[in-house]
C-alpha cells in the first residue's frame, strides 16, 4: 500500500515536471496543444475516495497553472473530471467489476476500452479550459476547433505513453 | 439541523466539487484583474528557476538570431552616436537642453525565462523583479519591438502581459499619415495584431509602418509595433479593418529591454486633474 502511495507522488512529479519543462513547448500549428499530465489524474486507482481525486486534481492543476500563468483554469478543468470520473467508470464497468488497486489502463482492459474510457474526460478538460481561458463563447469556433485538436493530439500521445511503459501504474 | 448536516455529509463530494471550482473561478477572475494573484504565479521563485533552466536549454537554439539582432541594433546605435555632435551644434536646439527631458526614461535589459505566444491571453515571464526598479505598469520593448506591459513583480521576477494579449490595448499611430488608433490582437495568429479606430477618409497602404503613439505615458514615443499587411473597409463601417504584422516575432523573444518612464506619475496624475474638472 505505502510503496503504490510513493510510486504515485513520484510519478506526480514526473507528469507535471514532464509537462512544464517540455510539453509546455510543443503547440503544433498553434492549435493543438498536449496535456499529457491528464493522463496521471485518469490513471489514478479506480477505487480511489471522490474527495482524494478532487484533491489530487486539484493541486496538480494548481501546479501546472503556476508555470502557465493562467491561476485557477487547469485546477479548475481537472477538478471538474476528478468529479466526473467516478461516475463515467462506474458506467463503464467491464465484465467482472474492478479490483481496488487497479489503474484504468490499456493493460487492464485494453486498447479500445481505454480510449472509450479517456477520450470524453479529455475532451471535457480542454473544453473546460479553452472556454474559461477565452471567458465565454466568443470565438466559440476557433475554440471548437482548438479544443478537438488538442484532445486528438493529448489522446494520441496518451497512448503512445501508455504502449512505451505499459502498466507501470497498474499493479 | 442534525438533518442539514446529514445531508451535507452524505453529499459530501458534491459540496466539495462546489467549493473547489468556486475557489478556482474566484482565483480566474482575480488573475484577470488589472493587478493579478500575488502568489500562484511564475515569478514565484522556484517556479521561475525552472523555467529559466528549460529556457536556457532553448536560448541555445535562438544564440544566432539573437547575436544578428545585436548587432544589427548595436550598428544603428553606433550610427546614432556618430551624427549626435552635429545635433549638438545647432543653435536652438531646446530638447536637448532640457535635462529632465534626457532623463525621462530608464532602461533595464531583461532576459525571457518563459514565454507563451499560443494562449488566448499570453504572459512572459522575465528575470528582473522589484530588486532591479521594476514596477507593475512599465513598459517592456524589444530591438525589433514592442513586447507588453509589466504586469506583476517579485523580488528577482516579473511578469509581463504580452501584447498578445487580448485583453491588452496599445495606442498607435501610423507613421506617414500620423493618425492614430489603438492595436489589439485578435487571440488567433501570434503573428499578426489588429489596427483599430482607422477612419475611411484615411488611405492606409499595405507596408505602412505602425509605432507607438505616446498618447499613453507607458510606452515611449515612436517605438515600432509593425508593418499594414492587409487593409479592409467594407461598405458603411466606420473604420477599417487593419491587419499588422508584427516587426518582433514572438516565438524568438530572447532578450527585453523594461523603460521606465520618470515622467509616468506626473503625466498621469495631471491628466487626473483634468478629468476630475471635466466632471
Amino acid at each position: 500500500m505505502s510503496r503504490n502511495i510513493i510510486l504515485s507522488v513520484i510519478s506526480f512529479f514526473i507528469y507535471l515536471l514532464y509537462q512544464v519543462l517540455i510539453l509546455q513547448n510543443v503547440v503544433l500549428f498553434h492549435t493543438a496543444f498536449c496535456f499529457l499530465y491528464v493522463a496521471y489524474l485518469l490513471l489514478l486507482p479506480v477505487e480511489s475516495n471522490p474527495l482524494t481525486l478532487m484533491g489530487i486534481g486539484f493541486v496538480m492543476g494548481l501546479a501546472v497553472d503556476m508555470f502557465y500563468d493562467s491561476v485557477g483554469l487547469h485546477a479548475f478543468a481537472c477538478v471538474l473530471i476528478m468529479y466526473v470520473r467516478n461516475y463515467w467508470l462506474n458506467n463503464l464497468t467491464p465484465q467482472g467489476g474492478y479490483n481496488t488497486n487497479d489503474a484504468p489502463s490499456v493493460s487492464l482492459n485494453g486498447l479500445q476500452w481505454f480510449t472509450v474510457y479517456a477520450t470524453p474526460l479529455v475532451f471535457i478538460h480542454h473544453a473546460a479550459l479553452f472556454f474559461a481561458e477565452v471567458g465565454g463563447f466568443s470565438m466559440f469556433w476557433f475554440t471548437l476547433w482548438k479544443i478537438i485538436t488538442s484532445t486528438l493530439f493529448t489522446i494520441i500521445v496518451i497512448l503512445i505513453a501508455q504502449s512505451l511503459f505499459p502498466g507501470r501504474r497498474s499493479r | 439541523m442534525e438533518r442539514l448536516i446529514l445531508f451535507v455529509y452524505q453529499n459530501r463530494a458534491f459540496f466539495t466539487f462546489l467549493f473547489l471550482e468556486l475557489f478556482c473561478a474566484w482565483l480566474i477572475v482575480q488573475n484577470n484583474a488589472y493587478q493579478g494573484s500575488k502568489f500562484f504565479n511564475s515569478s514565484n521563485g522556484l517556479v521561475a528557476a525552472m523555467n529559466s533552466f528549460s529556457q536556457g536549454v532553448r536560448d541555445y537554439f535562438m544564440l544566432s538570431e539573437v547575436n544578428r539582432t545585436l548587432s544589427e541594433e548595436n550598428a544603428l546605435l553606433k550610427k546614432k552616436v556618430s551624427q549626435q555632435p552635429i545635433t549638438y551644434v545647432l543653435p536652438n536646439n531646446a530638447l536637448l537642453r532640457d535635462s529632465s527631458f534626457i532623463n525621462q526614461y530608464d532602461f533595464v535589459s531583461a532576459k525571457v525565462v518563459n514565454n507563451h505566444v499560443d494562449m488566448v491571453k499570453n504572459f512572459i515571464t522575465i528575470n528582473k523583479g522589484k530588486d532591479d526598479g521594476l514596477e507593475p505598469g512599465m513598459a517592456v520593448i524589444s530591438p525589433l519591438g514592442v513586447v507588453g506591459k509589466v504586469k506583476l513583480v517579485s523580488s528577482h521576477y516579473g511578469v509581463v502581459t504580452s501584447i498578445l494579449h487580448v485583453d491588452v490595448m496599445v495606442s498607435a499611430v501610423l507613421k506617414r499619415t500620423e493618425h492614430f488608433g489603438t492595436v489589439q490582437w485578435d487571440g488567433k495568429d501570434p503573428d499578426q495584431v489588429e489596427l483599430h479606430y482607422i477612419p475611411p477618409h484615411v488611405r492606409p497602404n499595405v507596408g505602412d509602418t505602425v509605432l507607438t503613439s505616446g498618447y499613453n505615458a507607458v510606452f515611449p514615443e515612436g517605438v515600432m509595433i509593425g508593418v499594414i499587411s492587409s487593409v479592409d473597409l467594407n461598405k458603411d463601417a466606420l473604420f477599417y479593418e487593419i491587419k499588422v504584422r508584427l516587426s518582433q516575432d514572438f516565438r524568438k523573444l530572447s532578450w527585453v529591454t523594461v523603460v521606465k518612464n520618470n515622467h509616468h506619475l506626473e503625466q498621469d496624475s495631471l491628466e487626473q486633474v483634468i478629468e476630475k474638472l471635466e466632471r
